[in-house]
């Protein structure tokens, strides 16, 4: 080959618990090249850069850097070793300037001079053609300027391996292309980088090759220039898998929901929703995919009415009384009192669904307790309700007066499910319900799902296990960037195909 | 008389400003002390207790001694204050809060227990330690300086404690804004997570500036004894300078330069009713609230005017977890 490796990974193996995140990946890095590393949520792409950034410890396996093997036990390590990642979460001090973030930690030898440190900054910059005023405040900067901030700061203290972990999710098309063409300076400069990313585009565009994992482990490793995305797309999303998830056909399906044009801009002015319609029928499961934080949360969360939204209109057909309500920016009380059954099973269980520090019983008041007619608690009911979920759904737990923290995840989704589904609602909105749960409480969710279902309930399920997916919707919408790229039938669709429009990138212009 | 006005007011500020720079320190590392109050005064009773052993156990003082043992004793006690504190709420990670109140209950206990066991022991007609001799030798002033007329009137008539919470109150300033471990102690106290991540040992960083800014907070009590009581403790005398000093930090925006004028114009507020002729007993009243007016006024501009530089540390009050997965 002639390229010199900068890093090489030899059977690294990494368990958090039952989990595998690494199973035997081995992949190497030479200087001068951009390697990618390609794979869905959740195929272990940010744990392995994490061992070799030296936040996590791998359980087997060896890091050799230039050919000799090394010991990472702290990013100081890595650090030592010249080694610099960039987090997908920027780690500043709002109050501080760029310069003074940038020194910040470094034991460099004279005295303390903020100018000078601003000079080594501004060679820097002519060098790889940043744009970065050193005096400049973090809390006065776009993203793009942040990531800056954190890409120097790496270079400042001497690396020449570079692992940047999603550095376009938060990028215009423009600041990517400005970002890539850095990338490609330093490639140049002999700096070994390492992207993770699941745009394929982007991908073919920066890349020398291209490495992907798939749930853990390994898949290969290809040539840019000698694949194509349908190549990797198979790579990434792999064999069909059979779940044997049972799923009926829906019964006299009805338009429930209509979401019609809804968008959302937040406060940076980024548009987190765009222009969004579709409708939701009952008696049928609506799949919503999409790679992590294009938009799914607000969407739903904008059903429930926890999202302002600049622009759109939720209808829905009320099926008791044949009535049509616009659930747009009313609270989530107005939108019961308005009764519509709607049930929100939230990603962030303790955060957003449940109390930890309450008892089960407490949790099921905190949807009831406004029924009651006296000014006591009436906690019969709830309690009965309780013990019904803790039988019927297998809850492992003391008994129903422990604090729902202490349960273990799939009990805790147990219980909210349990709860939002005893609403008996006409619209059942769930995130990532089987997300951490073991085998058996995911059959035993998927069941529940099909059970509303039959029962007429329109369900949306925002999922991350395209297998599942398939096998236990009925539509599936596919989500990129805050847009539907695709509305597919999940009984005539394939893995592929959700997969290549989950990275499709919308022409591009996302932010304008 | 504006000479003599300024005057008190500057001997009224010292122990605040002692006692504000203390907190900022502590506070830029993101420990919310509340206990600052519990400091001071068990600052104060140290020295004093420094002091009662001393003079008690010699014929006449010698003035380089009495002034070191009480200022080792005041260090010594507020220290142990600023450990506790730290160690409550840093290794322990206990809430800030409880910790701070429950401090400022603790130390006030303690020192008007030693306090009271003090008074016992002298057998004293009145409710109050004298301890002259060494409040004479802290009080010692440059002996040129009423010569000068109204310049060393204003400015050289003070004992030396004054000028070192002055000389302290500016090197902190400096120290935060000029040397690699100021702007380390400011990450943690903004970003710990951040600090932790540059390498920059959160728990040492919080440790020590509890401690040392406990220490200066701790000095204030001991002037306020020593100087401004001339040597005379009684109990609850000390009254809620410490809260004051509190005050003071949001009223000088977390910066000990700022505090220095602060402390003199919180000084002037406390007393200028007594220059205000014809005030009923409920008028002076009304005037010893202004302090806690200005104060309550600055954090209403400062909250409008929304400049991140002048907030509070932006992880004041949270304790530190290095997140795992």
């Amino acid at each position: 080959m002639g390229a010199q490796a900068a890093i090489e990974l030899k059977n690294i193996t990494k368990t958090f618990g039952s989990v595998v995140a690494n199973k035997n990946v081995s992949l190497t890095v030479n200087r001068g090249e951009i390697l990618s590393i390609l794979g869905e949520n959740g195929s272990g792409k940010t744990t392995l850069m994490n061992m070799i950034s030296g936040i996590y410890f791998p359980d087997h396996g060896h890091i050799l850097i230039d050919g000799k093997e090394v010991v990472i036990r702290s990013p100081r390590d890595a650090f030592e070793y010249k080694i610099g990642m960039i987090h997908q979460h920027f780690k500043l001090v709002d109050v501080f300037s760029a310069a003074e973030n940038i020194v910040l930690g470094l034991e460099e030898k004279g005295k303390f001079n903020v100018k000078k440190s601003a000079e080594k900054i501004r060679r820097i910059s002519e060098q790889y053609g940043f744009e970065l005023d050193p005096k400049k405040k973090i809390y006065e900067m776009s993203v793009s300027e942040k990531q800056t901030v954190e890409i120097i700061k790496v270079l400042y203290r001497g690396a020449d391996i570079l692992i940047l972990d999603e550095p376009t999710a938060v990028l215009t098309p423009q600041e990517t292309q400005k970002l890539f063409a850095i990338l490609r300076r330093m490639r140049d400069d002999g700096k070994a980088i390492i992207i993770i990313t699941h745009k394929l585009q982007e991908v073919l565009a920066l890349s020398n090759r291209v490495a992907v994992l798939r749930k853990g482990e390994y898949i290969g490793t290809v040539n840019t220039a000698e694949t194509t995305e349908l190549q990797l797309t198979e790579m990434m999303v792999g064999q069909k898998v059979d779940l044997n998830i049972g799923r009926s056909e829906p019964k006299d399906p009805q338009d429930r929901l209509e979401v019609k044009n809804i968008s959302c801009i937040n406060r940076d002015g980024v548009k987190l929703l765009d222009d969004i319609s579709f409708t939701v029928r009952s008696g049928e499961i609506l799949g919503i995919a999409g790679i992590a934080g294009s938009g799914q949360r607000e969407l739903l969360e904008s059903i429930a009415g926890l999202q302002h939204l600049n622009q759109g209109e939720i209808l829905y057909h009320n099926p008791k009384t044949g009535k049509t309500d616009n659930l747009r920016d009313k609270t989530p009380i107005q939108i019961r009192d308005m009764g519509v059954r709607l049930s929100f099973v939230p990603e962030d269980r303790l955060g957003m669904g449940l109390v930890g520090n309450m008892d089960i019983v407490d949790n099921m008041m905190l949807r009831s307790y406004r029924k009651g007619k006296t000014a006591f608690l009436e906690r019969k009911k709830p309690k009965d309700l309780a013990k019904k979920i803790i039988e019927e759904l297998n809850v492992v737990t003391p008994d129903a007066n422990t604090p729902v923290r202490r349960l273990s995840g799939g009990n805790v989704q147990k219980v909210l499910v349990g709860r939002e589904i005893a609403a008996s609602p006409t619209v059942l909105m769930v995130a990532y319900p089987v997300r951490g749960l073991d085998i058996n409480s995911s059959y035993l969710i998927y069941n529940l799902l099909n059970e509303q279902k039959e029962n007429g309930v329109a369900v949306i399920f925002v999922g991350e296990d395209l297998d599942v997916l398939v096998e236990l919707c009925d539509r599936i919408m596919v989500v990129s960037s805050g847009r539907i790229s695709g509305t597919v039938d999940a009984r005539n669709t394939t893995k592929e195909e959700i997969g290549f429009l989950m990275t499709k990138n919308n022409g591009g212009d996302g932010n304008e | 008389m504006i000479i003599a006005f300024i005057q008190r007011a500057i001997v009224q500020g010292i122990p605040l400003l002692f006692g504000s720079t203390g907190e900022i320190l502590t506070e830029k590392s993101g420990n919310l002390n509340l206990g600052t109050a519990g400091v001071m005064y068990v600052g104060g009773i140290s020295g004093v207790i420094g002091a009662f052993l001393y003079e008690s156990s010699v014929e006449t003082v010698n003035p380089v001694l009495a002034v070191l043992i009480p200022i080792l004793a005041c260090i010594l006690g507020s220290l142990l204050m600023g450990l506790i504190y730290s160690f409550l709420t840093v290794t322990l990670r206990a809430n800030q809060n409880v910790t701070g109140l429950a401090l400022t209950t603790f130390g006030v206990g303690v020192g008007n227990f030693f306090g009271g066991s003090l008074i016992k022991l002298t057998d004293s007609d009145l409710p109050s330690i004298t301890l002259t001799q060494t409040s004479n030798c802290f009080k010692t002033t440059i002996p040129f300086a009423d010569k000068l007329g109204w310049f060393g009137d204003i400015f050289l008539t003070y004992s030396f404690l004054a000028y070192v919470a002055i000389a302290v109150a500016l090197a902190v300033s400096f120290w935060f804004n000029r040397t690699r471990s100021g702007l380390s102690l400011r990450a943690v106290g903004e970003n710990p997570a951040t600090a932790d991540a540059a390498g920059i040992s959160v728990s040492k960083y919080k440790y020590l500036s509890t401690c040392v800014g406990s220490i200066i907070a701790g000095f204030g009590g001991l002037y306020y004894v020593m100087d401004y009581a001339c040597g005379i403790w009684s109990n609850d005398a000390f009254g809620d300078r410490g809260w004051l000093a509190i005050a003071l930090v949001i009223f000088a925006i977390w910066r000990p330069n700022m505090s220095i004028i602060g402390s003199i114009v919180f000084g002037g507020l406390l007393i200028v009713h007594n220059y205000i002729p014809g005030l009923s007993f409920s008028g002076q009243e009304l005037f010893k609230m202004a302090p806690y007016v200005v104060t309550i006024l600055v954090l209403i501009v400062i909250s409008m005017r929304q400049k991140r530089e002048n907030q509070p540390p932006a992880s004041l009050g949270l304790s530190y977890f290095r997140e795992e997965r």
